[in-house]
């Protein structure tokens, strides 16, 4: 029953609610880094790393601070969820942030300008809240975190490798650039609407 | 309620403002100021010409790793000089190099086609078609990949569709080089007017029936062996000359017999040595590649009409200025 539903949350969250193209969050990313696969695939894994380590730390938050059941101070504090989710993520990144400069030169220039750029990123607060709204245990939330982020991150792949072919068509000029982004997008978004059947 | 919820959030933001105060004092990473100077100098263009992937890195690598403070080709000698000043370096004056598009063919009239390329006009695109359009596979395919890469408008195209490097403009940062699937490209110091322009491996009949200009490297050798310095090399069937050697005397280019060597000097003076401001302090004669100068310590030189070869490296080096063109 356990493993079943974790890899129910595995498939919903990279295929059938997919963050970008089914529940249209973090676009910003997804049009202005999918120019290059690499600097893509950078974007990709500092997003994974980053709604990961949300995912874990609003959990507990939410867990211990906010929830009417659990929290230590007994009251219904959910309606500070948004400010307090948004605080905690944008500190555990700037904290993030310092430890691998420091400790891992190599992933810190790997990952470089990225770490900062998504601090508050609204997929990484929708997957935090999503989280809490799907009553998610604390598992469930870290394998939620990580799937969504592998979901952008496929979907972010995808989409740079169109761009890269799209350089070299011969789009009519009313189209070039952005707005064909945008059909290709769109086209995609339709394409993962097909998911949306599947059934366990 | 109200109470629990300032705690909460007041007690989070404390907590959490605290502990980075205190992990940005433990994770402290120390940026020599070096490096922020030195970035302010640079463009900032992160063209990537000093192979770095832009100015923040190679600012970086030239505090950190030693590197060469003079890798920037749009800066150019300014800001050489600014960042020699930084890092306490003597600037040396770098000569600037120049794009070089090796090929003679590419025009509408002067290629010969395999087959009628209608597709997309991208060169890059063209070489996924069995290589490319042209009966020469080492030829310029002109869908100009080189002229939409420079960000300086240095590439011109006239109206046969050829290709020339304005050497005004061309600021020898390589991105043509890059663009070309062909590798024709190639950045040489800007006084090296003499170059063969020339790719083709191929042997020399089947090179020369294939360029639609038959200007081919035939792959004769003659010119490595007329060179006086011995710069030029035969490389698997193509001349290829070392510009560290090259004294741009230009006999390589009279001796080709196809023509794929190409002299942009029109004229070259016989030197001669005035007798009267020669002090006979010997630098002319050694620094001559072909030793056309004679003379004794502290005497007037002469040079030898028969051996000279016209390269002009005895003006540039004579601290004298005796050394001067034959007025004719």
């Amino acid at each position: 029953m356990e493993i079943s539903n974790l890899f129910f949350i595995i498939i919903s969250a990279i295929f059938i609610n997919n963050f970008v193209l089914v529940r249209f969050l973090g676009l910003c990313p997804y049009i202005g880094v999918s120019k290059k696969l690499d600097s893509a695939l950078g974007m990709g894994m500092a997003v994974i790393f980053v709604m990961t380590m949300a995912s874990v730390f609003t959990w507990l938050i939410n867990h211990f601070f906010l929830s009417p059941e659990t929290g230590i101070f007994g009251y219904d504090l959910t309606f500070l969820r948004t400010i307090a989710f948004i605080l905690s993520i944008a500190v555990l990144v700037q904290f993030v942030e310092m430890v691998i400069r420091k400790s891992a030169p190599e992933l810190y220039k790997a990952l470089g300008i990225y770490l900062p750029l998504i601090t508050t990123n609204c997929a990484v607060l929708g997957v935090s809240i999503l989280n809490i709204t799907e009553n998610y245990n604390f598992i469930e939330a870290i394998v939620n975190g990580i799937s969504s982020g592998l979901g952008f991150t496929l979907v972010l792949l995808l989409m740079a490798g169109i761009r890269e072919r799209l350089e070299r068509a011969e789009v009519p000029k009313a189209l070039q650039g952005m707005p064909i982004a945008f059909i290709v997008a769109g086209c995609m978004a339709l394409a993962f609407l097909g998911f949306s059947g599947l059934k366990f | 309620m109200i109470t629990s919820a300032l705690i909460v959030l007041g007690g989070l933001g404390i907590i959490f403002g605290i502990g980075l105060a205190i992990a940005s004092r433990i994770f402290h990473v120390d940026v020599d100021p070096k490096i922020e100077k030195i970035e302010e100098c640079l463009p900032g263009a992160n063209c990537g010409a000093c192979g770095y992937a832009g100015c923040s890195q190679y600012a970086e690598s030239i505090v950190k790793d030693n590197e060469e403070i003079d890798l920037c080709a749009p800066g150019g000698d300014e800001v050489i000089a600014k960042i020699a000043k930084i890092m306490g370096k003597k600037a040396g004056k770098k000569e600037p190099q120049i794009a070089l598009i090796k090929c003679q063919s590419g025009g509408n009239d002067n290629t010969k086609f395999k087959y009628k390329n209608k597709g997309i006009k991208s060169c890059q695109a063209a070489m996924e078609l069995d290589g490319g359009h042209n009966v020469c596979e080492y030829g310029c395919l002109g869908f100009n990949d080189c002229v939409d890469a420079c960000h300086f408008y240095a590439i011109e195209v006239d109206e046969n569709n050829m290709r020339y490097v304005d050497p005004e403009k061309c600021t020898g940062c390589g991105n043509c080089v890059e663009a070309c699937p062909k590798d024709l490209i190639e950045l040489i110091p800007i006084s090296k007017k003499v170059n063969i322009l020339c790719m083709s491996h191929d042997k020399g009949g089947v090179a020369k029936k294939s360029c639609g200009n038959e200007t081919a490297c035939i792959g004769c050798s003659i010119c490595a062996k007329k060179c006086p310095v011995d710069a030029i090399s035969m490389e698997d069937k193509l001349a290829v000359i070392d510009y560290s050697k090259c004294v741009v005397c230009g006999i390589c280019a009279e001796a080709c017999p196809t023509g794929a060597i190409v002299d942009k000097i029109e004229k070259r003076p016989q030197p001669i040595i005035k007798e009267d401001d020669c002090i006979g302090c010997t630098i002319c004669a050694k620094k001559c590649p072909v030793e056309a100068i004679e003379g004794e310590v502290k005497k007037p030189h002469k040079i030898d009409e028969e051996k000279c070869i016209k390269c002009g490296i005895c003006l540039d080096v004579c601290p004298k200025d005796a050394i001067v063109p034959k007025e004719e």
